[in-house]
């Protein structure tokens, strides 16, 4: 190897051992940036991603930095084996307590008196509470047809009843703590998301108007009739077009005075309650006050985590009916609005901080909605952006 | 190993163990398997090359097409042997080796001037043409010894890359 190849190796040992410890890329310029490249609708994900890995290297150009590819391999196999994404979904099993001579029998017997005794008991509270409310239902909103403020009175009522019902059901053990939300117009309420039974129990302490996913079946039909009359807002995740669409939707409630007050899940799909993944921003560019809620269930009896993909809800629905008990706190925290000079993105954060520290919850930098499409290509144009100069601007250098 | 099951025998995991020339842990092999469970969501016995795409982080990559064709597909067996270069026990011409395969992408044992012309394409996307790519390999190769049409083999990518030691490791995460 000549003199030349020596000293640029040497330029580099030296370099390697400065740089590595550095926390990686150049920073990306602020998120109030104007740049184009940026996607305003969400955070940098790199300012919370660890890239510890990718040195900003200087010094003259050689083969083995075009050669060495390890940091990007590294990444790759690193997420292969374990990601903070893939966490976010997984129903993390208590530890078996059965497994001796002793407890076996016991929970055999627990068995029994759940499927054969609670079970059947619960279907018919659950069947009783269906035929109140829908006997009651129908006539006030046929007979009240004229009389609009008695008749939503009535209906809110009765939509509370039957949710209370439905927790009742599963013996639902809920504790609520903070004010109870006060009907007021102009604000929000959002709320981390673990399966459409948070809407149920928080239903049955205030009529809500909550946004969701229209969803096929039984659960479809409900949503059409009955949870139309409390004013809920649908939208369809697949299709692109329909976010506008929605945040008009969202307005438009808002500044009705009438209406229940706005429940939203800014996640936007169901998390195992041990993560919070990106809140979306449309809850907090309403220019509302947002009041955010916090629930963590408690996975003594049951992981009441509905997994959509493992799970039908009425699956769910059962396996939370064969339990003992769901138990879990809610808290409504002190509502919250958008500061002076921070961006919407800013606030849904702060939001989200807020909300996991009081339920315990991590938070990870990714959007809930990748567990139905890829990544944006411009996550890994960034990253090839960089390289790509870094490369240019050593060959520039001598 | 039953693709149904989702339990490891002691002897499977040392079957694995060896073929992946022990580099990883028993326990390390163990945590793999749920890891392998879990991606592979239908229990087909390997995992597809969606279903790698389904990890954000990986999808993000810019290498991530090349690493899927060296992955897709690959039983467990298979899927512990191709991880085993990242392991800390890992020596250094292993590591280069897994990096001469990526660049070998028709595994001919050659990698030539186009070949790493591929790869830095991979990299660096549209940020820069394929004049700028050439001129900067060009040089490099020169600088180092080599000219455009020299092909390099593994020994080459040893005495490259080896010099001053390479930081290539995954730690994976033992309950």
């Amino acid at each position: 190897m000549n003199g030349a190849n020596r000293s640029c190796y040497q330029h580099q040992f030296k370099v390697e051992q400065v740089t590595v410890k550095a926390t990686g890329r150049p920073k990306m310029s602020k998120l109030n940036s104007s740049s184009s490249e940026l996607d305003l609708d969400r955070p940098n994900i790199e300012d919370y991603l660890p890239y510890g890995s990718i040195q900003e290297p200087h010094g003259k150009l050689c083969l083995r930095d075009l050669l060495d590819i390890s940091p990007t391999l590294t990444e790759a196999a690193g997420a292969i084996v374990d990601d903070s994404f893939t966490r976010c979904f997984k129903s993390i099993p208590p530890e078996p307590w059965n497994w001796n001579v002793y407890l076996f029998p016991l929970w055999c017997l627990g068995v029994g008196v759940r499927y054969l005794i609670l079970f059947p008991l619960r279907v018919l509270v659950l069947t009783l509470g269906w035929i109140v409310f829908l006997s009651a239902y129908f006539p006030v909103h046929v007979l009240l047809k004229g009389h609009d403020r008695l008749r939503k009175k009535l209906e809110r009522g009765l939509v509370e009843l039957i949710c209370s019902f439905f927790v009742a059901s599963w013996t639902g053990v809920v504790k609520y703590h903070g004010p109870r939300p006060s009907m007021r117009p102009k604000q929000v309420f959002v709320a981390n998301h673990t399966s459409m039974i948070d809407f149920i129990i928080l239903e049955q302490m205030t009529a809500f108007a909550v946004i969701m996913q229209k969803h096929p079946g039984w659960v479809g039909l409900l949503q059409s009739t009955i949870l139309e009359s409390v004013g809920c807002i649908w939208f369809n995740r697949s299709e692109s077009k329909d976010r506008e669409v929605v945040a008009k939707k969202l307005r438009d409630h808002v500044q009705g005075a009438d209406n229940n007050p706005l429940l939203i899940f800014p996640e936007g799909t169901c998390v195992n309650n041990h993560y919070t993944v990106m809140f979306k921003k449309g809850a907090f560019e309403l220019g509302c006050t947002v009041c955010p809620i916090a629930i963590k269930y408690n996975k003594i009896f049951v992981d009441a985590f509905w997994n959509s993909r493992k799970q039908s809800f009425t699956m769910h629905l059962l396996q939370l009916m064969t339990s003992w008990a769901v138990v879990c706190d809610v808290w409504y925290l002190e509502p919250q609005t958008l500061k002076p000079g921070e961006t919407p993105i800013e606030f849904a954060e702060r939001v989200r901080d807020i909300i996991s520290v009081r339920a315990g919850l991590k938070k990870v930098p990714w959007d809930g909605y990748l567990k139905y499409s890829r990544p944006s290509p411009k996550h890994r144009e960034r990253k090839q952006q960089s390289f790509a100069e870094s490369v240019l601007r050593r060959l520039e250098e001598k | 190993m039953g693709n149904s099951s989702s339990l490891l025998t002691q002897y499977d995991i040392e079957e694995v163990q060896e073929h992946s020339h022990h580099l990883f842990s028993q326990q390390e092999i163990v945590s793999l398997y749920k890891r392998f469970c879990q991606l592979d969501r239908n229990s087909k016995g390997y995992i597809s090359a969606d279903e790698f795409l389904s990890v954000p982080e990986f999808a993000m990559n810019p290498l991530s097409q090349r690493l899927l064709k060296m992955a897709d597909g690959l039983n467990f067996k298979d899927f512990v042997a191709f991880l085993s270069a990242f392991s800390v026990k890992a020596t250094m011409p292993q590591k280069v080796q897994f990096i001469f395969q990526v660049y070998d992408s028709d595994n001919n044992g050659k990698v030539t001037f186009n070949d790493i012309l591929e790869v830095l394409r991979d990299l660096t996307g549209s940020f820069m043409s394929d004049e700028q790519r050439e001129e900067v390999l060009s040089k490099v190769l020169q600088e180092a010894g080599y000219t455009r049409d020299s092909t390099l083999l593994l020994d080459d990518f040893i005495k490259i890359l080896g010099k001053l030691g390479l930081k290539m490791e995954v730690e994976v995460p033992v309950d």
